[in-house]
């Protein structure tokens, strides 16, 4: 079996998995969770799109996901349909992402890092204080949930359903944005800018477009988030949720398809299955980050794949028997 | 202003030029680091650019390229005024540049490496929708500029798994990739071996005279023998400029590098 085939064996096995969980995961509960982590992983892949592949570490991302939120609420609570409702949302993520983009993109590193920070608190200082349109503390209520193509969203099972499809489709552009040229070009911004711009590419163009893909996605997570909680209110866009988001992409493995997925799944789990058992979830949660950053600072998925082949060789030295003929299978 | 291409009324020059360099100036704070530099390379050329260090040779080829803007004068590219043209598409006018510490793309493969500077001036750059690993004619581009300095057997070797020689050939084969009208060498030989350095050597010899070629170094071994003229730097200001004899004999040159 070659690598390339245990790849697609496993994302067989992870599609199939993902397909049936209604009917194994084990109740109405665990569905749930199983979305919020769908919708996180949409929200972490967005963010790593920044951080992972173009070097831009963003602590205001939770701002862009709220506006998504808050648009489509509004529009849904002044009687708009969820069409109009959606596409608005998406429209003012883009325009809001693109002036985040233009204002953050001064700087890079720290700086960006500060100016993202700053544009996030904005949000939510809006959320909470501009009551006459967002109603403050008390957030908006969204009534129902859309019916794509006649079929109702209001069970869990649906909903999980409608959650991955649009999950896979924000995978599968990731997938084709990490392989094209584009991405090629925003990976070589962030490893040698001086040299991009020697080589005739704009640097800062190919920022400010990774920007508007990565708040877009970031947008689309939001949309599914009021749908989910029927509810957005400031808390949503707080400093907190952008930390989150930067703790799944950093946990999970940044750069990497599968690290954010596997952080958001962390991080979800933590904050809802354990915080039923462990009071103090937080600090659990804490002391998990602690150990990665420790065991694993490349993040959880890159780190596993690290001590797997490490393992894995150091078993073959000890069987050389076996040795050569591995070898020449794979 | 139109004027025919390649013919640049200059100063006391009829002659067509590739690079030309008018009066430039440039001061870091107090520091003159390029005082009233001209420079004029004709199609063609190999000129050799010598001086001792802090004499300002990678400041005028970063003034050149236009990572660093002038306070004054002129740079003009095959008969175009390109002072102000941003330096990210001066690439796309025919300048290419190689970096005195190596500037490469340290987690992908040689190939990656010399795709990307091919990507640069191609309008693929911006595709999100496309596999990079699928587009053949960058490819096979990509794999016959690593021939053209002998890399072609260690293409997808990681930039990390290669040695110092090699790296200094990958910036190469990235310039050449990018087929400029002129391209600038800073310090092509620094620090390779003997037998590195004749490899090298052998290779830029090998680009053919449609390509100008501005070269800074310190071995004046083999410098000296590539290049037809040599401008003397010292402190930002040209020196001595002429033919290998004439720098190589004149007494300035003498004083700036035995500093009597």
């Amino acid at each position: 079996m070659t690598a390339a085939q245990a790849k697609l064996g496993a994302l067989a096995v992870a599609l199939l998995l993902l397909v049936t969980l209604p009917w194994w995961v084990g109740g109405t509960y665990y569905i749930n969770i199983a979305s919020q982590i769908l919708l996180y992983a949409v929200f972490a892949l967005a963010l790593n799109v920044l951080v992972g592949y173009g070097g831009l570490v963003s602590l205001g991302h939770a701002g862009l996901f709220a506006i998504a939120g808050y648009a489509a609420a509004l529009m849904l609570e002044n009687g708009y349909g969820h069409l109009e409702a959606n596409v608005s949302g998406l429209l003012v993520v883009i325009v809001a992402s693109a002036v985040f983009a233009v204002l953050a993109l001064r700087a890079t590193g720290i700086g960006f890092l500060m100016i993202t920070l700053a544009l996030g608190q904005i949000v939510w200082g809006l959320a909470y204080r501009w009551a006459g349109l967002t109603h403050g503390d008390n957030g908006v209520n969204v009534s129902g949930r859309p019916m794509p193509f006649g079929i109702s969203l209001s069970s869990a099972t649906s909903f999980y359903f409608a959650t991955l499809v649009v999950f896979l489709v924000s995978l599968g552009a990731m997938m084709l944005f990490v392989r094209s040229p584009f991405g090629a070009s925003l990976r070589g911004t962030r490893d040698q800018p001086r040299r991009m711009n020697a080589l005739g590419y704009n640097v800062w163009l190919i920022r400010f477009l990774a920007f508007l893909f990565s708040g877009f996605w970031s947008g689309v997570a939001g949309l599914l988030f009021i749908y989910y909680n029927a509810f957005i209110s400031p808390q949503v866009s707080q400093l907190q949720s952008s930390a989150e988001a930067l703790l799944m992409v950093i946990s999970g493995g940044t750069a990497t398809l599968l690290g954010p997925i596997v952080g958001a799944a962390i991080v979800v789990i933590m904050k809802n299955v354990v915080s039923a058992y462990v009071e103090r979830w937080n600090m659990a949660l804490g002391i998990i980050f602690v150990l990665i950053i420790t065991f694993m600072p490349e993040g959880l998925v890159p780190g596993s794949v690290r001590l797997w082949k490490l393992a894995w060789s150091s078993w073959r030295r000890r069987a050389p028997a076996t040795a050569p003929a591995e070898e020449r299978a794979s | 202003m139109t004027m025919p291409a390649a013919s640049v009324p200059a100063a006391g020059a009829s002659a067509p030029v590739a690079l030309g360099v008018r009066g430039l100036t440039k001061s870091f704070g107090g520091l003159k680091v390029t005082q009233n530099v001209n420079l004029s390379v004709a199609p063609g050329e190999r000129r050799l650019i010598i001086g001792p260090n802090g004499a300002g040779k990678t400041t005028l080829f970063n003034l050149i390229t236009g990572e660093i803007t002038p306070d004054s004068g002129s740079v003009i590219l095959n008969g175009e005024e390109i002072t102000w043209v941003p330096s990210r598409r001066r690439p796309h006018l025919g300048l290419a540049r190689t970096y005195q510490i190596i500037t490469l793309f340290a987690r992908d493969t040689i190939l990656r490496n010399v795709t990307l500077a091919l990507l640069g001036l191609s309008n693929l750059r911006w595709n999100p929708f496309i596999e990079i690993d699928r587009q053949q004619h960058l490819i096979d581009a990509a794999r016959a500029a690593l021939a053209r300095v002998g890399l072609e057997h260690l293409a997808d070797r990681p930039l990390a798994q290669t040695s110092y020689g090699e790296r200094r050939r990958v910036e190469i084969a990235m310039a050449l990739a990018q087929n400029p009208k002129v391209l600038l060498l800073d310090e092509p030989f620094a620090g390779l071996s003997v037998e590195e350095r004749r490899d090298v050597r052998a290779l830029l010899q090998a680009i053919p005279r449609d390509v100008t070629i501005v070269m800074i170094e310190h071995d004046m071994d083999v410098a000296l023998e590539f290049a037809e003229r040599i401008t003397l730097l010292h402190f930002g200001e040209v020196i001595v400029e002429g033919s290998r004899t004439e720098v190589v004999a004149d007494p300035r040159t003498r004083e700036v590098y035995l500093g009597h």
